[in-house]
């Protein structure tokens, strides 16, 4: 990875929206080769996807998130690789994550309501022969996410104009 | 109880207002020239404001937490008067390993509330009424009144852009009398961003020699150097004992209103400057002191990130200027460019009047700052990337709109 690279996401990580013209100016760099570098990122997927961090709980359409403690039995040759792809093909299902210590898969779980995502628990991912224990625990507020602190008071103190 | 018969006897020059007991000195001051664009400024929610002198970052969460947990301590009493011994000998080793600038912690660092203090202590050690106080301009305000609160005569030495604002021998030659006394040095300078270089510094350091100067080196911005790394002037051969090297972690660490800042030099001018220190504010806060230690030992880190942003920011203020078609030097420090609005056939006042008027944009006009700054608009660009686009925008349009005039 190379320098600009990395400069380059650091930038797009805090603000997608910023153009490849803006990019290279900030960071003194002919735009077509930022243009190339972004190109690359994305094609290598190392730019997975440019979304949106939203705070739900802003929205009326409010959403209840668990996180879920998975024990499972490896398979023999594959590990939990074949398991994990089963859960995580689940559109509800928005983050998999293979854990060190008392279990084995974090998953976090995305409904509209708590029976939503208790009846997923119970209907499709208990079930599968593997799994053989959940823990649920359900998200009551976010407070920061991917860096990103939700409720943050964003007033400038600064007086508007000083020396 | 007076009775009526027993009236004071008449004072015939009795003062008709309270601005008669006044010092001559306290009356002389102006008020600054920014005063006006804050009470322009204030109030309205519109605002974009490239007119800030502080970073826009927060004081980094480690270092809050440190003086909150020495709160929690009961860390609340006097600390010696020159600072607390541990912050003095970090600030010693920070100077050392970063400027190149070796002091004796227990002799020669004297921390100070804000480099404002420190800029304050090394004036009235230093002048007798009557001395001229050599300033570089344009600079930040406070030099000149402080000096004439002293009873010394500021002497302005202009810069100019055509020189990327930086000193030049000649200049300075030309401003000195046999009354000269202090020469005082703001680089990487408030408002232009012009630095000096190590080649640059030497000729500058020759008539400081010659003519027997004392230097007040504010160098506040240090910190800020986007180019070449930043030269002390301390640093510059057999400089250090005729300087007093102001600085402080105001914008390098996101800690103006922390005021804390520290002033180095030769141990009998910081003995001078420490004795009314202690008579004035007897020591800098202890909360104060506690945050300054965590930043200086663990901060550094959050300093480059803090320091890199500003770095593409001044990149794009500086094209974002250029194509709406105004000139603008390259800063190579602190955190402000300097474009030139003479193009617009309008004053600094009237340009950044305007500018807050119609525009909604507040600046503030080169013409504060002293000699050589109208024509100059000082643009603060410690403010986040959307609203400098959109400043620039905003500015771009007033400017077409005057040409077009």
């Amino acid at each position: 990875m190379t320098e600009l690279k990395m400069k380059i996401l650091e930038l797009l990580k805090e603000d997608a929206r910023l153009s490849a013209e803006l990019i290279g100016t900030m960071l003194d760099a002919p735009v077509a080769e930022v243009k190339q570098s972004i190109a690359e990122m994305e094609q290598d997927h190392v730019i997975v996807k440019y979304a949106t961090v939203v705070n739900w709980s802003k929205v009326d359409d409010e959403k209840v998130t668990a996180l879920i403690e998975v024990q499972i039995t490896p398979e023999r040759g594959r590990g939990f690789e074949g398991i994990a792809e089963r859960i995580y093909l689940y559109p509800e299902v928005k983050s998999v994550y293979l854990m060190s210590g008392a279990y084995d898969l974090l998953v976090e779980v995305q409904g509209k309501t708590l029976k939503d995502v208790a009846s997923f628990v119970s209907n499709k991912l208990s079930p599968i022969d593997a799994v053989l224990s959940t823990k649920t625990f359900f998200i009551l507020k976010k407070y920061k996410q991917d860096g990103i602190i939700f409720e943050e008071n964003e007033d400038d103190h600064r007086l508007l104009v000083s020396p | 109880m007076i009775k009526d018969e027993e009236k004071q006897p008449e004072i015939s020059n009795r003062r008709q207002s309270m601005a008669e007991y006044l010092s001559p000195k306290a009356r002389a001051i102006k008020p600054s020239g920014i005063r006006k664009f804050f009470d322009l400024a204030s109030g309205r929610k519109d605002i974009i404001t490239l007119g800030v002198g502080e970073p826009d970052f927060v004081t980094p969460w480690h270092v809050r937490e440190a003086c909150v947990y020495s709160l929690e301590m009961g860390k609340t009493q006097y600390t010696s008067n020159a600072g607390m011994p541990e912050l003095r000998e970090e600030i010693g080793l920070y100077l050392h390993n970063n400027f190149d600038v070796t002091y004796d912690p227990a002799k020669e660092i004297l921390v100070t509330v804000g480099g404002s203090e420190a800029i304050d202590l090394a004036l009235r050690a230093l002048i007798t009424p009557g001395d001229e106080i050599l300033i570089p301009e344009p600079c930040y305000i406070s030099y000149s009144p402080i000096t004439a609160l002293s009873g010394g005569v500021a002497v302005g030495v202009e810069t100019f852009s055509k020189d990327n604002f930086k000193l030049k021998a000649e200049t300075l030659k030309a401003a000195i009398t046999p009354r000269s006394k202090v020469l005082v040095l703001c680089y990487p300078s408030n408002p232009t961003g012009g630095t000096m270089s190590y080649e640059d510094w030497l000729p500058i350091a020759k008539i400081v020699e010659e003519n027997d100067l004392i230097v007040i080196s504010d160098e506040i911005y240090a910190e800020l150097s986007y180019g070449d790394k930043h030269v002390s002037f301390a640093s510059i051969p057999g400089m250090k004992d005729r300087t007093i090297l102001v600085s402080g972690f105001s914008k390098a660490f996101a800690m103006t209103g922390w005021r804390m800042g520290y002033a180095c030099g030769h141990e009998d001018l910081i003995a001078a400057m420490l004795k009314i220190h202690q008579f004035t504010v007897m020591c800098a806060p202890v909360m104060g002191q506690v945050a300054a230690l965590e930043a200086l030992r663990n901060g550094l880190e959050e300093k480059d990130r803090m320091v890199e942003s500003y770095n593409q920011r001044r990149r794009l203020v500086v094209s974002g200027f250029r194509e709406i078609g105004l000139e603008c030097h390259e800063p190579q420090g602190a955190f402000y460019a300097f474009p030139s609005i003479k193009s617009t056939g309008l004053s600094s006042d009237q340009f950044a009047t305007r500018l807050l008027n119609e525009h909604s944009v507040a600046a503030v006009p080169g013409d504060v700052f002293g000699l050589g700054g109208e024509g100059y608009l000082r643009c603060s660009y410690a403010t986040s990337v959307s609203q400098l686009t959109e400043a620039i925008e905003r500015m771009g349009a007033f400017v077409r709109k005057l040409k077009g005039e």
